[in-house]
């Protein structure tokens, strides 16, 4: 689905508008959730970590521990989960509710490809948008968790903020959006299928939209661990 | 011919029009419609053990209309989709103007269907798409400028009685207008070949009575072939006994067939267990001794 949706973007008619609406939709949408989510993420995790670095007498390092667990970890992977539940969901239900009632088959009945006109705008749109969200979630988080630690812990910002310069390459910042590019094509890919593939009336739609949501997201963690595996042979990463 | 030896009222080239009076009894060309509009050879469709269509062979002649009777998964729905490339056939072939489109791919089936107009059930309009762009859909999709798409909209609402309504968003529709609205949107483009699946199903008897109407005006002013599934007798009655003309005053009004006059451009095909167990005219469907065919005719 995914490939024939990639296909479609290179013919026409150029569903240009649907891709700008559904960015509008989806990143625009889901900013305030992916605001909360990376703040409080960073906040807690200074919360976490910052007693038992202290304990080792490396409370410096509070601000490079949290930036490299957002970029490389919990920005990506929570986004994606954010994302998974808020649009995967809505996309398997909008496109559920449109099969079983016959617009999908309207479509093509009036000569447009369901996958163009509807999948491909979708995956388009998360593909863009999440790598930017989850950007958006690490800089937050960070953010989160340098008022954590100045307002809690007493630590300075600029001790904060220099540990995190330190901790932070450019190889990790590669890696957190290569993750997301990654996680987008997951999500849009099980949310349009299970969509598409809705039976059974109005109690289909809400099976194939619980579906979409719990399958992507497993998906998304399982792939995390694999995916985060091989950037670390491809982008020379840290093993041990 | 599409209708009567006595008379005809079809235009060869013009879509719904406004001076369908100056299409009746225009000249038309005869050449190619020996033709089917649709033709299903020995065609076969299972899904899992379940048999749903058994070696079906039919032909729908252009300017003729083929109605499909028949009880809730007897088929007849699946015959629709199989012309429209939604559903393949295990074996067989399917034929649309004389194109074999058994093994046509999705791209080659995208080009069949703009011969083609689909009415669905419940109209099956598209919900986040007002009257207006619901109608118009297939001429955006083409790229047809808005100042070209809006006369024809409007056109073919005016030919459903819904003009007024182009503002409105399906939500706001009665079932009966969103069939009307379903139908404008099939006729845009001026496709010869309408498919209609039960479109008046659910609606009261004068709104059912409003869509057979339309299927008839199609039928005979505008020399649309048709599939029209339906399990309404009320339906059968309507459609092959009556037909639409244009009077004086240039007004579609709707005659009876009388004594003089038989309508031969409406057949009958009546399905049982993905089976034809009739086909024919009304009249003999009327007469025919099957147990089955006799109560679907009374209703009990």
């Amino acid at each position: 689905m995914a490939a024939r949706a990639a296909r479609g973007l290179f013919r026409r008619p150029r569903y240009i508008n649907e891709i700008v609406a559904q960015m509008d939709v989806i990143g625009v949408g889901s900013l305030t959730i992916i605001l909360l989510t990376g703040f409080f993420t960073g906040g807690v995790l200074t919360l976490q970590t910052y007693p038992t670095l202290q304990f080792y007498g490396a409370q410096s390092q509070t601000g490079r521990l949290v930036a490299i667990s957002l970029v490389r970890e919990l920005g990506p992977v929570l986004s994606a989960l954010m994302v998974a539940g808020r649009v995967g969901s809505a996309i398997a239900a909008e496109l559920g509710s449109m099969t079983v009632s016959q617009q999908i088959d309207a479509m093509r009945a009036l000569g447009t490809d369901p996958i163009r006109k509807l999948v491909a705008p979708r995956m388009v749109a998360l593909v863009i948008t999440l790598p930017l969200l989850t950007v958006i979630a690490d800089v937050v988080g960070i953010a989160g968790g340098g008022i954590a630690a100045t307002t809690l812990f007493g630590l300075s910002i600029d001790a904060f903020i220099a540990s995190v310069r330190d901790g932070i390459t450019s190889d990790d910042i590669i890696g957190g959006v290569i993750k997301p590019f990654c996680f987008a094509l997951i999500i849009g890919s099980i949310a349009c299928y299970k969509g598409l593939s809705t039976e059974g009336g109005t109690v289909g739609v809400g099976r194939s939209t619980t579906r979409a949501v719990v399958t992507a997201s497993i998906v998304v963690i399982i792939t995390d661990f694999f995916l985060s595996r091989a950037l670390q042979y491809l982008l020379g990463m840290p093993v041990t | 011919m599409p209708f009567s030896r006595e008379i005809h009222t079809t235009h060869p080239s013009g879509p719904v029009s406004d001076n369908a009076a100056e299409s009746t009894f225009a000249e038309i060309d005869d050449s190619d419609r020996v033709t089917p509009a649709i033709e299903f050879r020995d065609v076969v469709l299972s899904f899992d053990e379940r048999v749903i269509l058994n070696r079906l062979s039919f032909k729908v002649m252009k300017g003729e209309t083929k109605i499909i009777l028949g009880g809730s998964g007897g088929g007849k729905s699946t015959i629709i989709k199989i012309v429209l490339g939604l559903l393949k056939p295990d074996s067989g072939r399917v034929l649309v103007n004389g194109e074999d489109i058994t093994e046509h791919n999705e791209t080659q089936m995208m080009r069949v269907r703009k011969q083609i107009g689909m009415v669905f059930q419940e109209g099956a309009l598209f919900d986040s798409l007002s009257v207006y762009d619901n109608v118009a859909y297939r001429l955006h999709e083409q790229g047809i400028p808005e100042d070209e798409v809006e006369p024809e909209v409007r056109r073919m609402l005016r030919f459903v009685n819904l003009e007024e309504a182009i503002d409105k968003m399906p939500a706001e529709l009665s079932g009966g207008m969103r069939r009307r609205v379903g139908i404008a949107r099939a006729l845009i483009g001026d496709p010869k070949i309408v498919l209609f699946d039960e479109p008046t199903a659910g609606l009261d008897p004068p709104t059912a009575r409003t869509i057979c109407e339309l299927a008839m005006k199609l039928r005979d002013l505008e020399d649309v072939s048709s599939i029209f599934v339906t399990h309404e007798m009320n339906n059968l009655q309507y459609i092959c006994s009556e037909y639409a003309v244009v009077d004086e005053e240039g007004q579609v009004v709707f005659e009876r067939e009388g004594e003089r006059l038989c309508l031969t451009n409406s057949k009958v095909m009546m399905m049982r267990e993905g089976k034809i167990i009739f086909s024919g005219t009304d009249e003999s469907l009327r007469r025919a001794e099957d147990p089955y065919i006799q109560k679907f005719l009374r209703g009990h």
